[in-house]
């Protein structure tokens, strides 16, 4: 079971455990309380305590040698007439909106073309999977900013078949292209996902629909996508939770500045420049808070839509 | 779907087929005449040809990148083939001694960071897992939703004070943020796999080793850690990747050369590099991915078992 069905079915369960359940169980909280601990403690000083602290400093201007200010709701005041960081949303969302469907798509379709025990699975499966081990690492996104240079391996390519191709990241319309084509580029671990939810599909509801006389696209609308449903909802909300973050691609491709004239300006880079380079605490925390409200809003919205596209079984 | 199951097709053979993983499964085109058996095998050679042309396709530009490190410079940005006419070791040595330390100052850096980690990880993770999964105690359901939501937490939002508090015990410049949050178990994702894994642990061996008097401290780490090593391996083999890996965390605390850990390593020479050592930097990059790429080779059974089980990355 995922994270996601976990925590939903946390909030779905109703009624704890009767008194006389609790009793019989016995509780072991010292126990339990001394294996938390370090987690405990991390809980409260890594996690919990910075994200109040940051809340509050959201609120304030801070550049970490004088002392935080207060001024109310001015950050937030700023966030809305600042031009660049519109643009980064503008970047960020374009990221996410395409970069997310279009890896899951060709996750998905490498998947099913995998699936039916084809003969030497285990070696495509592991040249599918090892760009999305590397994709994360600066060195990948260096070869990137190579093989879509002006005269990068792409255009190299191209000369020969007689194309002058652009120089992909120094232009504005295209580089952001290039870096949604790395996140897709790393399709593998969804695409293991992915495999792993085709086999728990019961064989039979194939057989069944073979006798009745079912095309491979019907079997493919009416079986294996509603049973796959869930499967694909738990990537979505995992895909966009964590491109909302990617910030190692955008820095390195770009040289750290977001450029060619910001088109490659993620949130997340923006939110670095403000807080780590001009030291700007106070408006990077309310960007980071911004994010967490986008974030939520989006995870929101995907767990209300789910109620009318993802099937359960059960 | 309920419907389908009751149709007469399915007979007794195929519901069994479903209760145990299937066995070896006999092509279903078998059954079928020679025409539509030939038509099969077809299907068969465009689905590998389909996955030979998009695997290659993927693979290329590292093939390419590994080929364009052995070559001197000046080809790397003529030469989209890769056809070698002569080892070119130079870019290696060159790219070793480019930046102030040699590149093996860097990687001591990352091995320790990614030690630290894994230690981390594997200590403070698996004693959290041992308490969700098998105490009871007030608080749990609460405790384990935070836990669940705290993997979708994203990082920006704790990273300026953490920072902030980082900096005032003069951290900044050492290994310890980097390591300290993972012997606090806050990559806890790491948690939940294990729960997950250790709920699938009978009951009945706890049972027993408490009847012989065993406490939790002794049924922790003489009967379920010792069950759930392979679980211990899947958080070692991601924490090594994503430790190694990590840019962003060693960008903001590491900002003295003789800390750099690999990936920040990396960065500064691509900002150092004149426009004629592509191919050191290449050089430099492929000797960076190497610990990945090896780990992935004995691991994968691991990796892909974490990832399908947990849907992590």
């Amino acid at each position: 079971m995922s994270a996601i069905s976990e925590l939903s079915s946390l909030t779905r369960r109703k009624g704890p455990i009767s008194a006389a359940e609790r009793k019989a169980n016995g509780r072991d909280n010292k126990a339990a309380y001394i294996f938390l601990l370090p987690w405990l403690v991390g809980l409260l000083a890594i996690t919990i305590g910075p994200m109040i602290m940051s809340l509050y400093l959201s609120f304030t201007d801070y550049n970490l040698l004088q002392p935080p200010e207060w001024t109310g709701l001015d950050n937030f005041t700023r966030m809305l007439t600042d031009a660049r960081l519109h643009n980064s949303l503008g970047v960020t969302f374009t990221y996410v909106l395409v970069g997310v469907p279009l890896q899951l798509a060709v996750a998905l379709l490498i998947a099913l073309v995998l699936d039916k025990g084809l003969r030497g699975l285990p070696f495509y499966r592991s040249v599918f999977y090892l760009p999305s081990l590397l994709g994360g690492s600066v060195a990948v996104a260096i070869l990137w900013k190579q093989i879509f240079g002006t005269t990068g391996l792409v255009n190299q390519a191209l000369a020969m078949v007689g194309i002058q191709g652009p120089g992909w990241i120094s232009d504005p319309s295209t580089a952001l292209g290039s870096i949604i084509l790395l996140h897709v580029w790393t399709f593998g671990a969804p695409m293991i996902i992915f495999l792993a939810g085709l086999r728990q599909i019961p064989h039979m509801y194939y057989e069944a629909a073979e006798v009745d006389g079912a095309s491979t696209l019907q079997k493919f609308w009416r079986i294996t996508l509603p049973m796959l449903s869930p499967i694909i909802f738990f990537n979505l909300v995992l895909q966009i939770i964590g491109s909302f973050q990617s910030f190692t691609q955008a820095f390195i491709v770009s040289g750290g500045n977001g450029g060619p004239s910001d088109s490659t300006m993620f949130f997340t880079l923006y939110l670095y420049q403000k807080g780590f380079g001009q030291f700007d605490m106070g408006y990077a925390s309310a960007m980071a808070w911004f994010l967490l409200v986008i974030i939520g809003a989006f995870t929101a919205v995907n767990f209300i839509a789910a109620k009318y596209w993802v099937f359960y079984d059960d | 779907m309920t419907k389908i199951q009751t149709l007469p097709a399915a007979d007794s053979k195929s519901v069994d087929s479903t209760s145990k993983p299937l066995p070896p499964r006999r092509p279903r085109e078998s059954r079928g005449n020679l025409a539509f058996s030939r038509s099969a095998r077809t299907k068969g050679l465009v689905k590998h040809a389909i996955l030979i042309l998009t695997g290659g396709l993927m693979i290329y530009p590292l093939v390419w990148m590994v080929v364009s490190s052995l070559r001197p410079n000046d080809l790397i940005f003529r030469e989209p083939g890769l056809w070698l006419n002569s080892l070119e070791m130079s870019n290696y040595t060159d790219g070793w001694s480019a930046l102030t330390h040699p590149f093996g100052h860097y990687m001591i850096n990352s091995a320790i960071v990614v030690v630290g980690s894994i230690l981390g990880n594997l200590i403070s993770c698996s004693m959290a897992a041992y308490a969700f999964a098998r105490l009871q105690f007030n608080g749990k359901k609460l405790f384990f939703g935070i836990m669940l939501l705290t993997i979708m937490l994203p990082f920006h939002v704790v990273i300026v004070p953490q920072y902030i508090l980082f900096s005032q015990i003069g951290w900044v410049n050492t290994f310890w943020p980097l390591i300290v949050p993972k012997l606090l178990a806050t990559d806890a994702f790491f948690i939940f796999l294990m729960v997950q894994f250790i709920r699938g642990i009978p009951k009945e061996l706890d049972e027993a080793a408490r009847i012989d008097g065993a406490g939790h401290p002794r049924i922790f780490l003489r009967v379920i850690l010792p069950l759930m090593v392979p679980a211990l391996a899947t958080t070692t083999i991601f924490t090594f990747i994503w430790t190694w890996n990590d840019f962003f965390g060693a960008l903001i605390y590491l900002t003295d050369p003789d800390m750099f850990t690999v990936p920040v390593a990396l960065r500064a020479f691509v900002d150092s590099q004149s426009s004629t050592s592509w191919g050191s930097l290449f050089a430099m990059s492929i000797v960076s991915l190497l610990p990945v790429f090896l780990v992935f080779l004995f691991g994968q059974r691991f990796l892909i078992k974490g990832i399908a089980t947990t849907g992590i990355k």
